[in-house]
């Protein structure tokens, strides 16, 4: 494996340092009161907020009544919104407290968001086999997207909403943190173990050899 | 250093947030050990997969369920 292997991914820029040309102006619109613009921003972003709802509550009609919440509660509240982080950021903070409260509704022994992480020595992956070159593109879209949806279906959900934070929607640390209510070395606990469970999951998928 | 050093280092250095020193510590382990480098190779392919994963249109009857209750409320504004 050639050193430039091990450097870490070159990410893109996290969303919440990306800012759509226009969005300050929809929102700007928005608050005074121009609906349509509103309307816009929902249209920008229902799939996105659907997938997070959806991924943290594993339920549709949970995920469904979560959405339309959370761009209702946006709405109402969007007077107190005063521009310090991205809205999308703050939507998100929105989605998330409702698909949770979804969750703690249906299973209110689910595991606490803030409970201690065990960060022992079963975090060493036993099963190390690698997966080649871009993996992802052995499968068709929607195959592929039914096999994410799966293994992060399975995920504990206080792992999977950090990983779903941090990893997909592309908070920062801090973000993640502020929006989940927990310290930073928490949502640094629970985003490598995320990563762990989820690179082992998807190993049954993506090794050498596999769907070739 | 030890793997599960690596391992306990794994998100940070991902997240180019480590010291330059243990990074470089990290590098040379990595050089030297094959199944540290599969793992921090295929976790970071993990993070891709789901970063570069577009989400799926909504399905129709979760789209009008949105936009009616918004159309309903926002009909309330205008009112």
């Amino acid at each position: 494996m050639s050193s430039s292997k091990l450097d870490p991914t070159p990410r893109r820029p996290l969303p919440s340092q990306v800012v759509k040309d226009d969005e300050p102006i929809l929102v700007a619109a928005a608050k005074a009161g121009d609906i349509s613009a509103f309307e816009t921003l929902v249209g920008r972003y229902e799939r996105k907020i659907f997938r997070l709802t959806q991924n943290i509550t594993q339920n549709r009609e949970d995920a469904e009544d979560a959405m339309q919440e959370a761009f209702l509660k946006a709405f109402e509240h969007l007077q107190t919104f005063e521009g310090n982080s991205r809205f999308y950021t703050w939507l998100v903070r929105i989605a998330v407290n409702q698909a949770l409260m979804k969750l703690r509704k249906r299973r209110p022994n689910v595991v606490s968001l803030d409970e201690e992480v065990d960060t022992g020595e079963d975090m060493v992956p036993r099963e190390v086999e690698d997966w080649g070159p871009s993996p992802a593109e052995r499968y068709a879209q929607t195959e592929l997207s039914g096999i994410l949806g799966k293994v992060i279906g399975d995920l504990d959900p206080s792992f999977r909403v950090v990983f779903q934070l941090r990893d997909i929607e592309e908070l920062s640390t801090e973000e993640t943190a502020e929006a989940l209510g927990l310290t930073v070395p928490a949502v640094k606990s629970r985003l490598l173990r995320a990563r762990l469970k989820l690179r082992q999951a998807l190993n049954q998928y993506f090794r050498r050899g596999e769907h070739q | 250093m030890k793997c599960k050093t690596i391992i306990t280092e794994l998100a940070d250095y991902l997240d180019e947030a480590l010291d330059p020193l243990l990074r470089t510590q990290i590098e040379e382990h990595l050089g030297k050990c094959k199944d540290c480098r599969v793992v921090v190779d295929t976790c970071k392919q993990t993070i891709e997969i789901f970063c570069n994963s577009e989400p799926a249109p909504l399905p129709p009857s979760t789209r009008l369920k949105l936009h009616e209750a918004l159309a309903k409320r926002l009909r309330r504004v205008r009112a």
